[in-house]
């Protein structure tokens, strides 16, 4: 039991940001205030969302490096929406933002299904093809904060007991898809594509439509952290959330999702998503050179990696070790 | 394609026509070609209108307006190789590439054209003057001065930059520290670097903020950081209580300035850029001043600028935008 506990993948991650809290903590006390710490999901908030759907993805043998771009052309596009028509009711501005995010998602995994394309090729052009977008219909020009209307820019910051919008969604999407994928019949079948894809056919399982199907969650779930972001941040132009794609795979990955596809949960995602959340608000905070800053995040994944890599390893049964001590 | 086909003929006939009209039209008017790096770019066409100011005080002096459609060295070729066939008396530009506008503005040299560059210059050979906006000395007081300006009796104040490595930031940084002990009971207590993106430097304005709790301004000396940082203070709701100040544009920051989060912040005003480089061209073109080092050249309203060894000279202090003049020009650039 013990055993199974230390093995966990959650339970070991979990460890792992306790232990960075508290060397966090030895240098700058104030990071773990209870309100602090509220601050630092606040601001991983959006990563969290990306991270649930790269989750899904990766799953299904497949990778989406187009979110940050769909992120950045839905809330290039809702912010533009919101200074022609600054009457439109939030709620409208949400259904677009989701419906767009929704629309990009199933024109890459359209793409992986239908023509069969890798999803690294589909979605690096379709990435391309985004931020191509947003300069189009924006010519390169910025969308400011005081073009913005006051509640297109309240709602990720309007509070619900205690807690900001912004973090709500990211704690609804995560129990939405813990349900999803442990109690439904297309999470598993997430699990099963990835898993083993030619058991999956034999099972009845149509591997691209499923694969079709992550991917419209991702790019839904990248749609309304579109809003969320551009809403939050004030600005929208087009190299926001430049290299955030990679940020989001780094979580997965750092959350035990293995990139072979099959293995993975939403609760390793979260905690992948806050790990790197966690240390990205601590390191201004501690006072370390900027050129450490990143050779220390990247360290971070790699030890990460390594660690997954290690507990995966003993999964294997060895049946042949009477023999092998014979000999 | 059809556009750089249309260009040609454009140039031929424009060719033609100043063929036919020089003797006419000699000595009229003084024509001086405001080149810029792209039309329809908001902060060019306040330039013009500084430009056209500078004609109406001048008087017998037309402004050309041109540039190509997209901010490309081989459109300003195009746009250059017309002007040269219009015959034009100086061309004052903001090139988009240093090096490759040289050959064609060496033709115009040689045909007697005055050609000089302005906000962003073209390499020594091809022109013979260069007109900065600022310089690093002044941007680096400037930024420290917006600051201290609203802390009378001293203060802490922070500064966020682009990345460690960015050249720009870092040299105006250097300056600022070098005057620094101009500005008593100002402490400047870090530097961090936002790597001009909108969540990492909000992220690194918020640590400012914790680690430094008594902090009294923010100095952003680039567009990026200066909006997340002017946001992040504003959700902290510390907005008049932290200045976020530095260099930004006006259009990106009157919702700071609305909120109070940014008291004043300064770049350079695209109107006197403008008027400058008329007054200039006009002056080399007219023969009333020359361009070698050390030479001063007279601006009109804007003093003179004096120019170094390499003949490239500085405008002015940056212009400093707060709440009495932001209206007037966030609709501008």
């Amino acid at each position: 039991m013990l055993q199974r506990l230390i093995s966990s993948r959650e339970a070991l991650l979990l460890g792992a940001i306790a232990v960075l809290l508290a060397l966090i903590a030895t240098r700058f006390p104030g990071f773990i205030a209870p309100g602090n710490l509220a601050h630092v999901f606040n601001d991983t908030s959006p990563l969290i969302l990306l991270a649930i759907g790269q989750m899904i993805v990766i799953l299904t043998k497949c990778i989406d490096l187009s979110v940050a771009a769909n992120l950045a052309l839905t809330g290039m596009v809702v912010a533009m929406i919101n200074v022609s028509f600054p009457g439109v009711p939030v709620a409208v501005i949400l259904a677009v933002a989701l419906a767009l995010g929704t629309l990009m998602g199933m024109v890459n995994g359209l793409l992986v299904w239908k023509l069969q394309i890798p999803p690294i090729v589909v979605t690096l052009g379709t990435m391309t093809i985004f931020r191509g977008i947003i300069f189009l219909i924006s010519d390169g020009k910025w969308v400011n904060s005081h073009e913005m209307s006051e509640g297109f820019k309240a709602f990720p910051r309007a509070e619900l007991l205690g807690l900001p919008m912004l973090s709500w969604v990211a704690l609804v999407a995560v129990a939405v898809f813990a349900v999803v994928m442990t109690r439904t019949r297309l999470g598993r079948a997430f699990y099963a594509v990835g898993g083993n894809p030619h058991a999956a056919v034999y099972t009845g399982l149509d591997v691209g439509r499923t694969q079709f199907w992550a991917f419209t969650i991702s790019g839904a779930l990248a749609g309304i952290t579109g809003y969320l972001w551009v809403s939050r941040y004030a600005v929208a132009y087009v190299d926001i959330a430049g290299g955030f794609e990679l940020d989001v795979v780094a979580a997965c990955v750092i959350g035990g999702i293995s990139i072979a596809g099959g293995v993975g949960t939403v609760g390793g995602a979260l905690l992948g998503a806050l790990f790197l959340g966690v240390i990205k608000n601590a390191l201004p905070v501690v006072d370390i050179s900027p050129f450490w800053q990143l050779a220390i995040s990247g360290a971070a994944i790699i030890i990460a990696v390594a660690v997954n890599a290690r507990a995966a390893r003993v999964k294997g049964r060895i049946i042949l070790k009477s023999a092998e001590q014979a000999a | 394609m059809i556009r750089r086909n249309f260009t040609k003929l454009l140039a031929g006939a424009s060719l033609a026509v100043s063929l036919m009209g020089t003797s006419a039209m000699a000595q009229d008017n003084m024509r001086i070609a405001l080149v810029v790096k792209a039309l329809g770019i908001g902060f060019f066409e306040a330039a013009a209108k500084g430009a056209e100011e500078a004609a109406g005080e001048l008087g017998n002096v037309e402004i050309i307006y041109t540039g190509p459609t997209d901010t490309t060295a081989e459109g300003q070729i195009e746009v250059i190789n017309a002007l040269i066939a219009q015959g034009v008396d100086a061309i004052a530009i903001s090139a988009n590439d240093p090096d490759a506008l040289v050959p064609a503005l060496k033709k115009a040299q040689q045909r007697g054209i005055t050609v000089i560059s302005w906000d962003s210059g073209v390499a020594e050979e091809g022109r013979s003057m260069h007109l900065n906006p600022s310089s690093n000395p002044l941007i680096g007081n400037m930024i420290i001065k917006l600051a201290a300006d609203h802390l009378p009796d001293g203060g802490q104040v922070a500064v966020l930059s682009a990345s460690a490595t960015a050249t720009n930031q870092n040299i105006w940084i250097e300056e600022m520290n070098k005057v620094l002990p101009d500005y008593p009971g100002i402490e400047v207590v870090g530097t961090v670097y936002g790597d001009d993106l909108a969540d990492k430097s909000y992220r690194e304005a918020q640590g400012l903020m914790q680690s430094y709790p008594d902090l009294d301004a923010i100095i952003a000396p680039t567009s990026v950081g200066i909006v997340a940082a002017a946001q992040a203070v504003q959700d902290a709701g510390k907005a008049g209580e932290i200045n976020v100040t530095g260099l930004g544009l006006p259009s990106e920051m009157a919702g700071a300035i609305e909120s109070g989060a940014s008291k004043s912040f300064a770049i350079w005003n695209p109107i006197d850029l403008g008027y400058s480089a008329t007054m200039i061209a006009h002056a080399l073109a007219s023969g009333a001043a020359t361009a070698e080092p050390g030479a001063s050249i007279p601006m009109g309203r804007m003093g003179e600028v004096t120019l170094d060894e390499t003949t490239s000279g500085a405008m002015a202090d940056p212009f400093v935008y707060d709440s009495s003049n932001i209206d007037e020009f966030k609709s501008i650039f």
